[in-house]
C-alpha cells in the first residue's frame, strides 16, 4: 500500500468522524425539556453546582457556536464534568478503560484460538459429526443472548460449582500496584503468580461470555473460506507437485483462508467493545460498558456522550485498520 | 491399442471417472485406455468438456469429491498408483509425474511468491541437492533462477521475489512449466500449455519441452487444441470425445488417414501440411450429456456417415500400423 494511498484513506475518516460527533452533540441538545433539570433528575444538587453544569453545557450560546466548542473540547479531551463523580469525565473514563480493554483482548484471543482451528478442522472434516456439532454450537453462539450465556456460566460456576467467583475483577487480596493497568500482565511483572491467577478466575467467564458470538461468527468465516480455498486450482497444482497434507493445508490453504477471517476479526473487535456493557453489568466488571449503563441510569449525559464517541471512534478506526490489514495480508490487492 | 512393452512408462487400462451431481451420474471418462512409452511425446485432443484434463487429473490421482475413479488400472512403471497410499502417491506426483495446470491464472498461489512457489518443488523431491542448510538453499535459489531463466523470464534473479499476480497469463504459464520441470520428472502432463502464449513464446515453450525431453529422455502428455503443435511434436495421438478414445495412433496416420468422422470432422478441410495454428474446427451439434449415454456410438447424433449398425456399443476397432478408431465402419488396412 502506497503512503499516498494511506494518507487518502485516513482523510476519508474526516468526515465520518464529524458525522458522529454531530448526532453524539445532537444527543444532548435535541433532547426535549431543560437538559440540566433532566441530568439532576431526583439528586440534590446546589444552585452553583446546577450553574456550573449550565456553562459546561453552554446552552447560553447559539447552537453552532456550541457545536465547535463541543468539537474543539472533544479533541481535546474535555468533556466537561462528570457532575455524578464530581470529576471530569475524562479522568473517570481513563480509569474504566483498561478493565474495558483487558477484557476484550481477553475475549478476543479466546474467540481466535478456538474458532480458527475449529473452522479449519469442520471445513477439512466436512459433513462430519464434528462440523455439524460445530455448526450447531456456532448457530448457538450468535443466538444465546449474552446476559442468558453469562448467568447460566454464573450459575455453574460460581453458584453450583464454586470454582469461579461471581463478579468483579480480582479479589482484596490479590490487589497490586498497576503498570500498565491490565491486570493479568501487571501480577505477572509484579511476579504475583497467585494473584495472576486470581485475575485470571475472574476474567475467564465473562471473556467467553463476551467471546462467544465472535468465535461464533469467526468459526463459520474460517471454515467458509477454507473450503473455498480448498476448491481453488493452486491447491490442486500444490498437490500436484506432490507436497504433504501439512504443507498444503497450512502453507497453501490456510495462508489464503485466513485472510477474510482476520479481516472479520478485526471489524469484530468493535462490536465487542460495545457489547461488553450486559457482559460487564452481569458480571461486575468495574469496565467501561457498565458505566455508561449507570450513567444512562442517573442521566449522566456528559460520561454517555464521551462514551458513544469512545466507541463509534474505535468502531470506524478498527474498520479502517481491518481494511489496511487486508492489503497487507492480500498482495493481490494494490491500492 | 497396442500391447504394453519394457519400453512402456505409462499404462491406463479401462479408466472410469465419475462425478455425482444433482442431475444424476456424470461419466466424464468412460473406458479410456492410454499408452505412454518412455520419451516419446503423446499428443491429446478433443472438443472442450471430452475429459481430457479428467483423465490425466485421474491419472495424478487429483479427482476430488463429487468426483471418484471408478474402474480401471493406472500402471507407472509396473506399479499401479491406485494402490499407492497417501504417501507413496505424494512421492509419485511432482517427482516422477509432473504436472502443469490448464489455467495459469488461477493455478499459482496468490499469496506465495514464485520463488517460494518453485523452491517448495525442489524441497518436496530433493534431488542431489546440498546437505548444509546454506549451501542448500544457495542450490534451491540458483536452480530456480536457472528454470525461470530457461522458460524466457528475463532478470530472474529479481523475479522470483515477486508474487504471481505480478507476471502477464503468458509468464504465469511458462512459470507453472518451469515449476513441473524443476523436478526432472518422468513424466510431463502438460494440460493446455500454449494456449496463453503468443506464437513466438509459444514456439518457445514447446521448444523447451521437447529438449528436456530429450535431454531426460522424459515423456510428455501433451493436450492441445492445437493440431500444428500435434503435427510437429506428438510422436502419436489420442482423439477424445464424450469420456472416451474414439482413435489413436502415429500422428502422421491420424493426421493424413484419419479413421473416425469425428477425427475427419475435427480435421475438416485444414491444408494438412500447414496445420500450425490451426485450432480445431467446429462440428455441427453439440456433445451428448455425460449422464445415462444410450448402448450407442456417442458421435452418432453428429455423424455424416451414421447408419443402424451404430446403435450398439462400439468397441475400438483395428485401422492396421497401430491405429485404431471406435468406428464400426473402420477395416484393417494392409500394412504399407
Ligand atoms: N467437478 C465436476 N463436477 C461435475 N462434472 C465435472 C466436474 N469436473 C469435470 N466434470 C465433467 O467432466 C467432463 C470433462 O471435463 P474435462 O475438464 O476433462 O474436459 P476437457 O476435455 O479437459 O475440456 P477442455 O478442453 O475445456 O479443458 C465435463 O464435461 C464435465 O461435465
Ligand atoms: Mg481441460
Amino acid at each position: 500500500m502506497s503512503l499516498a494511498r494511506f494518507v487518502e484513506r485516513l482523510l476519508q475518516l474526516i468526515p465520518v468522524l464529524l458525522g458522529v460527533s454531530v448526532i453524539v452533540f445532537a444527543m444532548i441538545t435535541l433532547t426535549p425539556g431543560d437538559p440540566v433539570q433532566i441530568m439532576i433528575g431526583d439528586q440534590i444538587v446546589t444552585p452553583e453546582q446546577e450553574a456550573a453544569m449550565r456553562r459546561d453545557l453552554g446552552l447560553d450560546r447559539p447552537i453552532h457556536e456550541r457545536f465547535f466548542a463541543f468539537l474543539g473540547n472533544a479533541v481535546q479531551g474535555d468533556f466537561g464534568q462528570s457532575f455524578y463523580h464530581r470529576r471530569p469525565v475524562i479522568d473517570v473514563i481513563k480509569e474504566r478503560l483498561p478493565a474495558t480493554i483487558e477484557l476484550s483482548l481477553v475475549a478476543l484471543i479466546i474467540a481466535l484460538v478456538t474458532a480458527i482451528p475449529l473452522g479449519v478442522l469442520a471445513a477439512i472434516k466436512r459433513n462430519s459429526f464434528l462440523d455439524r456439532l460445530a455448526t450447531v454450537g456456532s448457530l448457538l453462539g450468535v443466538s444465546l443472548p449474552g446476559f442468558w450465556f453469562g448467568i447460566l456460566l454464573i450459575m455453574l460456576f460460581a453458584v453450583h460449582l464454586q470454582i469461579l467467583p461471581v463478579s468483579g475483577r480480582i479479589g482484596y487480596a490479590s490487589e497490586i500496584e498497576p503498570i500498565t493497568h491490565l491486570l493479568l500482565i501487571d501480577t505477572l511483572l509484579r511476579g504475583r503468580v497467585d494473584a495472576f491467577f486470581d485475575a485470571l478466575s475472574h476474567i475467564i467467564m465473562p471473556a467467553i461470555t463476551l467471546g462467544l458470538p465472535m468465535t461464533a461468527i469467526l468459526m463459520r468465516v474460517t471454515r467458509t473460506s477454507m473450503l473455498e480455498v480448498m476448491r481453488q486450482d493452486y491447491i490442486t497444482f500444490a498437490e500436484a507437485k506432490g507436497l504433504s497434507r501439512q504443507k498444503v493445508l497450512f502453507r497453501h490453504a490456510l495462508k489464503n483462508a485466513l485472510i477474510p477471517t482476520v479481516s472479520v476479526a478485526a471489524i469484530e473487535t468493535g462490536s465487542l467493545l460495545g457489547g461488553n456493557m450486559i457482559v460487564e453489568t452481569v458480571f461486575g466488571w468495574p469496565g467501561l460498558g457498565r458505566l455508561v449503563v449507570e450513567s444512562i441510569f442517573v442521566r449522566n449525559y456528559p460520561l454517555v456522550q464521551a462514551a458513544v464517541l469512545f466507541y463509534a471512534v474505535t468502531y470506524v478506526m478498527l474498520n479502517f485498520f481491518a481494511d489496511i490489514l487486508y492489503t497487507i495480508l492480500n498482495p493481490r490487492v494494490k491500492l | 491399442m497396442s500391447a504394453p512393452t519394457d519400453k512402456t512408462l505409462l499404462q491406463v487400462e479401462g479408466l472410469r471417472t465419475v462425478f455425482e451431481t444433482r442431475d444424476g451420474t456424470v461419466c466424464a471418462v468412460d473406458g479410456v485406455d492410454v499408452i505412454v512409452e518412455r520419451g516419446e511425446c503423446l499428443g491429446v485432443v478433443g472438443e472442450s468438456g471430452s475429459g481430457k484434463s479428467v483423465t490425466f487429473n485421474s491419472v495424478m490421482g487429483l479427482v476430488r469429491s463429487p468426483g471418484r475413479i471408478e474402474a480401471g488400472r493406472i500402471m507407472f512403471e509396473g506399479r499401479d498408483l491406485r494402490a499407492l497410499n497417501q504417501t507413496e502417491m505424494r512421492a509419485v506426483r511432482g517427482r516422477d509425474i509432473a504436472m502443469t495446470m490448464q489455467d495459469a491464472m488461477t493455478a499459482l498461489n496468490p499469496a506465495l511468491t514464485v520463488g517460494e512457489q518453485i523452491a517448495e518443488m525442489l524441497e518436496a523431491h530433493d534431488k542431489g541437492l546440498p546437505s548444509g542448510r546454506n549451501a542448500r538453499r544457495r542450490a534451491i535459489r540458483a536452480h530456480s533462477v536457472k528454470m525461470l531463466g530457461l522458460v524466457g523470464i528475463a532478470s530472474p534473479e529479481t523475479r522470483l521475489g515477486q508474487y504471481p499476480h505480478e507476471f502477464s497469463g503468458g509468464m504465469r504459464q511458462r512459470i507453472m512449466i518451469a515449476i513441473a520441470l524443476a523436478s526432472m520428472p518422468k513424466l510431463l502432463i502438460a494440460d493446455e500449455p500454449t494456449t496463453a502464449l503468443d506464437v513466438t513464446i509459444q514456439a518457445q515453450v514447446l521448444e523447451l519441452i521437447t529438449d528436456t525431453r530429450a535431454k531426460l529422455g522424459m515423456s510428455v502428455v501433451l493436450i492441445t487444441h492445437d493440431l500444428g503443435v500435434v503435427a510437429e511434436h506428438c510422436d502419436r495421438v489420442m482423439v477424445m470425445y464424450a469420456g472416451q478414445v474414439v482413435e489413436q495412433g502415429r500422428t502422421a496416420d491420424v493426421i493424413m488417414r484419419p479413421k473416425h468422422p469425428y477425427t475427419k470432422g475435427l480435421l475438416g478441410s485444414l491444408p494438412r501440411l500447414s496445420l500450425r495454428g490451426q485450432r480445431i474446427e467446429p462440428i455441427e451439434g453439440q456433445v451428448p450429456e455425460l449422464i445415462d449415454l444410450p448402448a450407442q456410438c456417442r458421435f452418432y447424433s453428429r455423424c455424416r456417415e451414421r447408419g443402424p449398425e451404430c446403435l450398439k456399443n462400439i468397441e475400438m476397432r483395428d485401422a492396421g500400423n497401430g491405429q485404431t478408431a471406435r468406428c464400426v465402419r473402420v477395416q484393417k488396412e494392409l500394412a504399407t
